[in-house]
């Protein structure tokens, strides 16, 4: 129980951590440090309470009736809980000490105060939404977490673009709220109470219903194409640490929603995981082809997380349908990648966030084109980046690796279904693999890309050219994740116990009732850490020999081979577009880019212009349009929207009245 | 413990003979003596006590691409069976790890390239990890088909087939993916059709342009690696074509070593018989390959 009051604490904590330096000077530094202690004491005090959960046999619980009419304060903290706020507790806390260098209140008078006090309260809401076992509290925590992410996401709302990007984000996450409250209203149709507990018995029609509204719902939180509209533009148009937040974090959420509704509603049926499978592997594919065609650093991070919430959602389908054909090893491997996929992507693609946004405080720049050579100038993040880019493209010996590897094994396993059964539709889950190397082998052309593009060359601008390395409070932050990701990827072992446990909450079953499904002994995970720490001991051996090879040689010192050309200069250099060019032009069918070519006329050049830029398929060509299009013909019910809040009051008490009268009415008969 | 060491040894010593084999087939083709079949090893010998000239340009990713290439290949090759005794490291799920190492050398390559800023070596890695995307899947497809033949998740079991040999309805998948993954193998290790290690106009090349700024001891260190990789991929696809055994155990060695001679001769055949494809052309060449491997698969659990 004390676990539980340790969360609850945290939850406080953070929520408040921002409000003592709206009480100060907003200029102050003292604040901003006073909030980020808040933030860190909050975490440190939360991760002491999930780590003493994870002592306790039965999951804490808490009830207490409360002043609305609906539902109760309940609250429950389980595996699945413990899983999602591990996350939730590291990643914010070490995005606040990194804002102690990157967004300094001394340098951003009007918005620091803001920042800190609605990164705080999404730290906090994210917590409450893991742990609420009630339909009206998670959805009140739910509307602050997209709230605080809104506030904490626009603070530089003077640029346009920002505005845009955060409109949006806001309408995209209200249309998905709107699905959540739709799906919580059948839940209690159909269960008769608001409380979130499995074990309710449901026909498989509403249940089919209750699985598509999640999806829907929480897919948009999640970024599942074709509902990932509002991400790329949010997460590079925010403070890099928010980005960074949101993207390791808070994406995390519409996961986990997708987890805890699929965990209670009884009894799932095949085409669930098939969806999922599907979409899952659609939206991967989708989102590295479209990452692979950006040109701004966040814009491609953003859409690399699209992709790697299609790889979790992979996992998650391939649990489900383990669970409706009754085959505990893939949902003990599906679910067990999807998890931990969860808390790699927080680690890696944080880092890499953390890491674009000192290399935008450096030069100023979000272009990857203008940009170049700064593995010279800043050394430290270079090899960080290293690090958190092996791991993103799911290589050895780092994290993603290991995650990928177990779903791998899993779709795999699909291949071998026993006694017969739906062939056709197994043998697609099958293919799934492939799918899932297709990704893989894109991820590696996007962060050859990105990492080539921005770190190494020539600089190809005058941006780079007082870059140097952040100072300490943004270096430790990236360190700590980094240590993260090859954590992880050597040392998997330590993460089965959590994940197993996990895996059973979600199939309901009790724990080590698997039967003899042990995620060790489906995926040899010790091999993989002999295997790592192998491949690191081999490197070592041999970079050595390298080094003994080269001692006591002549040691020239050239140009780069220029094919004996005279002038070269920095602008010859191969760009991250014309990297990325072929795998364009291969995926020109999803990702419809648009280029502006010079037409070539006479034999001698004149000066012209180049341009390809790729816009959103979904969001630029679809929703822009159909919002124009409504923008012509709605003005008219303007006359509704007087702008007057007691008109609008009067609009809510006529609806309620109204329904009052309905309900009043039907229940006559 | 002598399977071990025989592995061990063959995977060090007889790779770059391999190269000397395609050679030597692609002079006599040409009516020309050519080069000793030994003349890797002398080249190796040769660039090892070499000094090294380093663009200014560069970074220490320069000089790690060629040494994780190595590392990587090295210990693919340990999880390869050769011959007919079983590969050194064997576990559930290590043909993913397998592939995935390759991906790692394709990292540490591509990036070691980008780090000169030349506009050559960016062509080579952009067409580098371009192609890898379209033949990654043909690879997957592949093991698929292997998985689903011998029922197993282990490498050596997939290749060496279940007990008692592949069942009559595998030997026309492992047809199908036996020719896409020919093709693979000569994309992976950048063979005529799809890049002629001898040309020497950069525009056109894919391997070599990456390597233009190497020179000396990682100048062999990168010709090493390549010859233990065509070795590593041959030997899975030489297990495909010829999945069955005949003999007492130990010739299974001289067997494997007459394989992999075989497939280098093959190899020298087609590049003596092939002209490299236009590099717009080379996409559908793996897109072909990948049907290929994808056709079996649907032979296979059909």
């Amino acid at each position: 129980m004390l676990s539980l009051w340790l969360v609850l604490g945290a939850i406080g904590l953070l929520c408040l951590s921002g409000l003592p330096a709206c009480l100060l000077s907003f200029r102050s530094a003292m604040g901003q440090r006073l909030a980020v202690s808040l933030v860190v004491l909050g975490s440190l005090l939360g991760l002491g309470g999930v780590a003493a959960a994870y002592g306790e046999a039965t999951p804490p619980t808490l009830h207490v009736p409360w002043f609305l009419p609906w539902g109760e304060f309940a609250v429950t903290l389980d595996s699945l809980s413990m899983v999602f706020l591990l996350p939730v507790f590291v990643v914010p806390a070490l995005g606040a000490i990194y804002g102690l260098g990157y967004w300094k209140q001394a340098e951003h008078p009007d918005n620091g105060r803001r920042l800190g006090l609605f990164f705080g309260l999404l730290a906090g809401s994210m917590a409450l939404v893991v742990i609420a076992r009630d339909g009206v509290l998670f959805l009140m925590a739910w509307e602050a977490m997209a709230l605080a992410a809104y506030f904490a996401a626009t603070v530089e709302e003077r640029d346009p673009e920002v505005r845009r990007a955060g409109w949006v984000y806001l309408i995209a996450t209200h249309v998905g709220t709107l699905c959540l409250i739709a799906m919580f209203a059948l839940w209690r149709n159909a269960t008769g109470s608001l409380a979130l507990s499995s074990g309710v018995a449901m026909s498989p029609a509403v249940g089919g219903t209750l699985f598509v509204l999640a999806l829907i719902g929480f897919g948009f939180k999640a970024g599942l194409m074709p509902l990932h509209v509002w991400l790329p533009g949010a997460h590079a148009n925010a403070p890099s640490h928010v980005s960074a937040v949101m993207s390791g974090v808070m994406l995390k959420m519409g996961v986990y929603g997708i987890v805890r509704m699929t965990a209670l509603l009884p009894a799932p049926e095949a085409w669930w995981g098939g969806v999922l499978l599907g979409v899952g592997a659609c939206t991967g594919i989708a989102g590295i082809a479209f990452a692979i065609g950006q040109q701004d650093i966040k814009r491609l991070l953003a859409y690399s997380s699209v992709e790697n919430i299609g790889i979790i959602a992979m996992g998650l389908g391939l649990a489900l349908l383990g669970r409706s054909q009754g085959r505990p090893d893939w949902v003990v491997l599906g679910l067990g990648s999807a998890l931990l996929h969860v808390w790699n992507h927080a680690c890696f693609k944080s880092l890499l966030f953390l890491i674009a946004g000192a290399v935008i405080h450096a030069t100023g720049t979000r272009e990857m084109d203008r940009l170049g050579g700064l593995a010279k100038r800043m050394p430290r993040a270079a090899i960080l980046f290293v690090v958190g880019a092996v791991a993103i493209c799911a290589l050895p010996p780092l994290n993603g690796f290991v995650s990928e590897w177990l779903l791998y094994i899993g779709l795999f396993r699909t291949l071998d279904r026993g006694g017969g059964g739906a062939s056709g539709a197994l043998a697609a889950a099958a293919m799934a693999s492939v799918g899932l190397a297709l990704i893989g082998a894109l991820a590696v052309a996007c962060f050859v890309k990105l990492f080539g593009t921005v770190f190494l060359g020539a600089p190809r601008s005058d941006a780079v050219r007082h870059a140097h390395d952040p100072h300490a409070a943004m270096i430790l932050p990236m360190i700590a994740l980094a240590l993260g990701c090859v954590g992880l990827g050597v040392l998997p072992m330590l993460a089965v116990g959590l994940l197993e446990r996990a895996a059973g909450t979600w199939a309901a079953v009790p724990a080590g009732g698997m039967g003899a499904m042990s995620l060790a002994e489906l995926a040899p995970l010790n091999w993989i850490c002999y295997m790592g720490l192998g491949l690191l001991a081999l490197l070592g051996v041999l970079m050595l020999v390298q080094k003994a090879l080269s001692r006591g040689r002549a040691l020239g010192k050239a140009g780069t081979w220029d094919c004996g050309y005279a002038r070269p200069t920095a602008r010859m250099q191969y760009t991250g577009s014309s990297l990325g060019q072929m795998l364009v032009g291969l995926f020109a069918f999803v990702t419809w880019p648009r280029r502006q070519e010079p037409q070539i006329a006479g034999p001698l050049a004149t000066k012209s212009r180049f341009q390809s830029i790729m816009p959103d398929t979904v969001l630029d060509r679809l929703v822009i349009p159909v919002f124009d299009l409504a923008g012509l013909y709605l003005p008219r019910l303007r006359v509704l929207q007087q702008g007057q809040t007691q008109i609008y009051v009067l609009y809510i008490l006529v609806t309620v009245i109204f329904l009052f009268l309905l309900g009043v009415l039907g229940a006559q008969p | 413990m002598i399977d071990l060491l025989i592995h061990v040894a063959l995977l060090l010593l007889f790779p770059p003979l391999m190269l000397g084999v395609i050679n030597k087939t692609k002079a006599w083709f040409a009516g020309r003596v050519g080069p000793p079949v030994l003349q890797t090893y002398y080249d190796l010998a040769k660039l090892v006590r070499k000094g090294m000239v380093i663009s200014d340009t560069t970074t220490w990713v320069f000089r790690m691409g060629p040494v994780v290439t190595l590392a990587t290949v090295l210990l693919a090759g340990l999880l390869i069976p050769f011959g007919r005794s079983g590969a050194p490291i064997s576990f559930a799920g290590d043909l993913i790890l397998f592939a995935y190492l390759f991906g790692l050398a394709r990292f540490c390559t591509t990036t070691a390239a980008l780090d000169t800023g030349s506009a050559f070596e960016g062509m080579g890695s952009a067409r580098e990890v371009t192609f890898a995307c379209l033949s990654e899947p043909a690879l997957f497809f592949a093991f698929l088909v292997l998985a689903k033949a011998s029922g197993s998740l282990t490498l050596t079991r997939m290749l060496h087939g279940p007990a008692g040999g592949f069942p009559m309805s595998a030997v026309a998948p492992l047809v199908c993916v036996g020719i896409g993954l020919f093709v693979v193998l000569l994309a992976e290790t950048c063979r005529i059709p799809v890049d002629d290690p001898n040309t020497h106009l950069e525009l056109t090349m894919i391997h070599e342009v990456m390597v233009l700024d190497h020179s000396g001891p990682l100048l062999g260190v990168i010709l090493y690696a390549a010859s233990l990789k065509m070795f590593v991929l041959g030997a899975v696809l030489m297990h495909v074509l010829v999945p069955f055994e005949a003999g007492a155990a130990w010739m299974g060695w001289p067997l494997f070593v007459l394989e992999m001679m075989g497939l280098a001769v093959a190899i020298g055949v087609v590049e003596s018989m092939m002209a490299r494809l236009q590099m717009r052309h080379v996409p559908y060449l793996l897109v072909a390959a990948t049907l290929f491997c994808g056709f079996g698969f649907i032979l296979m659990v059909r």
